[in-house]
Formats: structure tokens, C-alpha cells, sequence
């Protein structure tokens, strides 16, 4: 296994969302998925914290907060290789769009915040290519706040950044650990071509902006799912 | 400024965990590599006597053992399914957690740790299956530098007919069988193995590893084990 995959070689695309929790990605990155498997593309949909392989352990130790900064990137780490290595890197080769919830960005942004060596991080996903398209949902940490604070799980040791101990108070923990997550993405977005999108608009307006950047970067043709045999013309 | 001790200088590999300070650590990191069958656990146990006879507390620590991910670990491994790259940043989760948890807090209480293999064996599978030796030495930078590494070096052809003797069956991941293409298991089994002792074999002089031939008699191996500890580590 090369730790770089040319991306000459891999005919799909790689579309990845970034942003605070409480962004609106995820729900934007779920219509453009709806959206293109209903126009019938070839389309697969991946999120953070996902594997099979690995979730049950993380959600484990987080509950029973077991995790340090350093195995707190190297979990997460386990579990983005095995989404990589056996759904994107071969989806990629399928001809796949693939849509990625949360990168490697994600981790630089987080586990740097947590203290974590940033070079080590970086290297630790060396392996992982660059994607086709970056955007970056960019809203204040207010406003993230509200919304995630208003979900009706309420906010978790980690997300919180509890463990780090910004504060004792789960609110003010998450506004320091969020806003300096948010400026790891603001220096970030210097450092890659990063689209940003701003995730303070109606979401109507947000999707919109979203599939026409699609369009505009990709030619779908490409990735039209072969017809089923019984749909073909005699 | 330093105030630096007559004992081993403690480093990491790498940049290592930032909220551990390793001049607290002082006592001494023993670690017994070789392959399934070498004799690990045998020579771990004779060594603790050894040590315990002569008044050191010790510590035991090895792969697929931590709280956080050792079991589910194993159980995944049940299913054959880990590409190289996870493979080893599932290692490396394990250890971190062990080195967070059992090493340091014995480090930092003078007792000596022996681990069970330790990031090389982790190092040898992924470089036998293509990964980038830097890649992987460099995830591992969060690992503390062992005192002394002893290699129990057995033929694959001895350690076949070891484990045949012992389970009578191979080991699907010991056998290399998801990177085997052609050949019955045994074929496999043997040309895997030798794969792996060659890239011990390499490391060797780079990483000063003792290597330590396994196939002689349990006692002869564990007096050669316990001439090597005694000559390299200064015993805290």
C-alpha cells in the first residue's frame, strides 16, 4: 500500500465538508448525497468516527472518558485509515463521487487544539490524498453553539472539550474549545484551497451554492451509474 | 542546567505524549520481541523470577492488552479484515493506551517493565506489507525508547513445527495469509515468517537489539536473556 495515491490514477472525486459541530454540514453534505443518487450518479457518503472496525471502542472509551489527546487522535486516526483503505481509496478507483463528512482537517484542527504535537498529527495522515473540493462551513461560534446546545442530546465530554479543562462548566468549555477550533480552520483556509461557504444563510441558498459548485467543478457525466441490464434499449 | 543522573537518559521515538514528563520516570523498559512460539512468555516469566528473587518489582505489558481497544482489537482481528494502515494505527492506539496506563505509572514507581513485543513488531508487518517505513516510525514518536530489546530469533521452519505441536493449526495473520497469494498455508506460514525475521534482522543493528538464538532449551535462552539484562541495564 503507497501512503500517496496519485490522484491521476483514481478516476472519482473526492468532495469533503469541514466546520464546527453545529454547522449545518452534515445536513447540506446529506442532500447533495440525496440529490445525486436520485439523478442518478455514482455517489457514496462517508462520515467521521464511522468504522465498524473501531466505532464501538471509541464510543466505549468516551463514555467512560478513557481517551487522552494522544489516544483520542490515534482512535480516531484508526478509524478514518479503515474508511480510507477499504471504501475510499477503492471507490475512488470505482469512478465513485465520494462524499466525505469531516477530513483529515478535522483532526489538525482538533487534535492540535488538545495539544497534540502537529507535525505528528500530520504525519499520522500522510497517507490520506488531498481531496477534489474542501468546503468549509464557516459559522460564528455562537451561533454553532446555540444550535448544538439545542440538540436534544445535549453536548458531550469531548465535543465539549471537557478533557483538555478549559473550564468545568460544559458551556464555556465548548465556546473556548469551538473558538479555538475555529481559528485552526481560519489558518487552515490560507494553508489549503479550502471553498468557503457561509453557513449563516438560509440552508435553501447554502445547497443551491453547494451543487452548483458540484456542477461547475465536475463534469457528472462521468459518473453516471451504469443502467440496469433491464433498463437497456434492445 | 540539566540535572542529569548516572541512569539512562529517558527519550521518545518522536515527539511523543506532551503531558508526560519523562525525567520522573525511573525505572527501566525491557522488551522481548521475536514471533509467536519464540519462547515469549516463557522467558518473560523466568526473567520476573529473576527480578522478583532479587527485589524488583516489575510490571507486564504487551500487544492487544489495553483497556481502551486490546479486546475489541482481537476480536476484530477474528474477522480478517484490518488493511495495513489500520493495522498499524489500531496497534498504535493500543500502545499509546498501555504506555499511558501501565508503563509510565510503573516507570514513574522504579519498577521494571517487560513488555511482551512492543512498536517492532507492529514496524516489521507494516514494512513487510509496503508501507513506508517512515510512515509508520513516525506514528509511532509518541512510544518511550526501551532500555534493552531482546530478539528471540527461532527458523520459521522450528516455530512451524512449534506451533503445529502446541494448537495444530497456523494463525491466519501470523501465517501472512492477507497479503498470501499462492501456496498452501504452511508455504505461507514459512515464507511470511521469514519475511518478518529478516526485517528484525535489519533493525537490528539500527535499533541495537539483542538477538538471541530461541532455539536452544528454555533455561539456556533465559541465562543468555539474563546475561544480556544485567551487562546492558543498570538495574535502578
Amino acid at each position: 500500500m503507497a501512503i500517496e495515491d496519485s490522484k491521476a490514477t483514481m478516476p472519482g472525486k473526492l468532495i469533503t465538508v469541514e466546520g464546527l459541530d453545529g454547522s449545518g454540514k452534515s445536513t447540506q453534505i446529506g442532500l447533495v448525497k440525496r440529490w445525486l443518487e436520485l439523478e442518478g450518479y455514482k455517489v457514496f457518503f462517508t462520515e467521521w468516527n464511522s468504522s465498524p472496525l473501531v466505532e464501538s471502542a471509541t464510543k466505549a472509551a468516551k463514555k467512560r472518558q478513557m481517551l487522552s489527546p494522544t489516544t483520542f487522535a490515534l482512535i480516531h486516526g484508526t478509524d478514518f485509515a479503515d474508511r480510507y483503505e477499504r471504501q475510499i481509496v477503492p471507490l475512488l478507483h470505482a469512478g465513485y463521487i465520494v462524499l466525505s463528512d469531516r477530513y483529515v482537517y478535522t483532526a489538525y484542527a482538533r487534535d492540535t487544539v488538545r495539544g497534540c504535537d502537529p507535525v505528528w498529527i500530520r504525519h499520522m495522515y500522510r497517507f490520506a490524498r488531498q481531496p477534489d473540493l474542501t468546503l468549509w462551513f464557516r459559522v460564528p461560534v455562537d451561533v454553532s453553539l446555540s444550535r448544538a446546545v439545542g440538540r436534544s442530546r445535549g453536548l458531550n465530554y469531548y465535543e465539549a472539550g471537557m478533557d483538555i479543562g478549559f473550564s468545568s462548566d460544559s458551556t464555556e468549555s465548548y465556546r473556548i474549545f469551538q473558538t479555538k477550533v475555529h481559528e485552526a480552520y481560519e489558518r487552515m483556509s490560507h494553508e489549503f484551497p479550502f471553498y468557503i461557504l457561509d453557513a449563516t444563510r438560509p440552508a435553501g441558498e447554502q445547497q443551491q451554492e453547494f451543487r452548483d459548485l458540484i456542477r461547475k467543478q465536475l463534469d457528472l457525466t462521468q459518473y453516471l451509474r451504469p443502467r440496469a441490464p433491464a433498463e437497456q434499449s434492445p | 542546567m540539566t540535572a542529569t543522573t548516572a541512569t539512562t537518559q529517558r527519550a521518545y521515538f518522536g515527539a511523543g505524549i506532551p503531558e508526560i514528563n519523562l525525567v520522573t520516570l525511573r525505572g527501566r523498559l525491557i522488551v522481548i520481541e521475536g514471533p509467536d512460539s519464540a519462547g515469549r512468555s516463557t522467558q518473560i516469566r523466568l526473567l520476573r523470577d529473576w527480578l522478583e528473587r532479587s527485589g524488583y518489582a516489575s510490571a507486564q505489558t504487551g500487544l492487544k492488552r489495553s483497556r481502551l481497544v486490546g479486546k475489541k482489537l482481537q476480536d476484530v482481528m477474528q474477522g480478517y479484515s484490518l488493511g495495513p494502515l489500520t493495522f498499524s494505527l489500531y496497534y498504535a492506539t493500543d500502545l499509546a493506551d498501555q504506555i499511558e496506563n501501565v508503563i509510565v505509572p510503573a516507570l514513574a514507581a522504579d519498577f521494571i517493565v517487560l513488555a511482551d513485543r512492543y512498536v517492532y513488531t507492529p514496524i516489521a508487518r507494516d514494512v513487510v506489507r509496503g508501507v513506508e517505513v517512515r510512515w509508520i516510525e513516525g506514528v509511532f514518536g509518541f512510544a518511550i525508547v526501551p532500555d534493552v530489546v531482546l530478539y528471540l530469533d527461532v527458523k520459521p521452519e522450528v516455530l512451524a513445527e512449534r506451533v503445529l505441536g502446541n494448537l495444530h493449526y497456523l494463525d491466519y495473520w501470523e501465517s501472512g495469509m492477507d497479503i498470501h497469494r499462492d501456496g498452501d498455508m504452511y508455504a505461507s506460514f514459512i515464507s511470511y515468517q521469514q519475511q518478518i525475521r529478516e526485517q528484525f534482522i535489519a533493525m537490528a543493528p539500527k535499533k541495537g537489539f539483542h538477538i538471541i538464538d530461541g532455539d536452544r532449551d528454555a533455561e539456556v535462552v533465559a541465562q543468555e536473556v539474563k546475561d544480556t539484562v544485567e551487562s546492558t541495564i543498570d538495574l535502578p
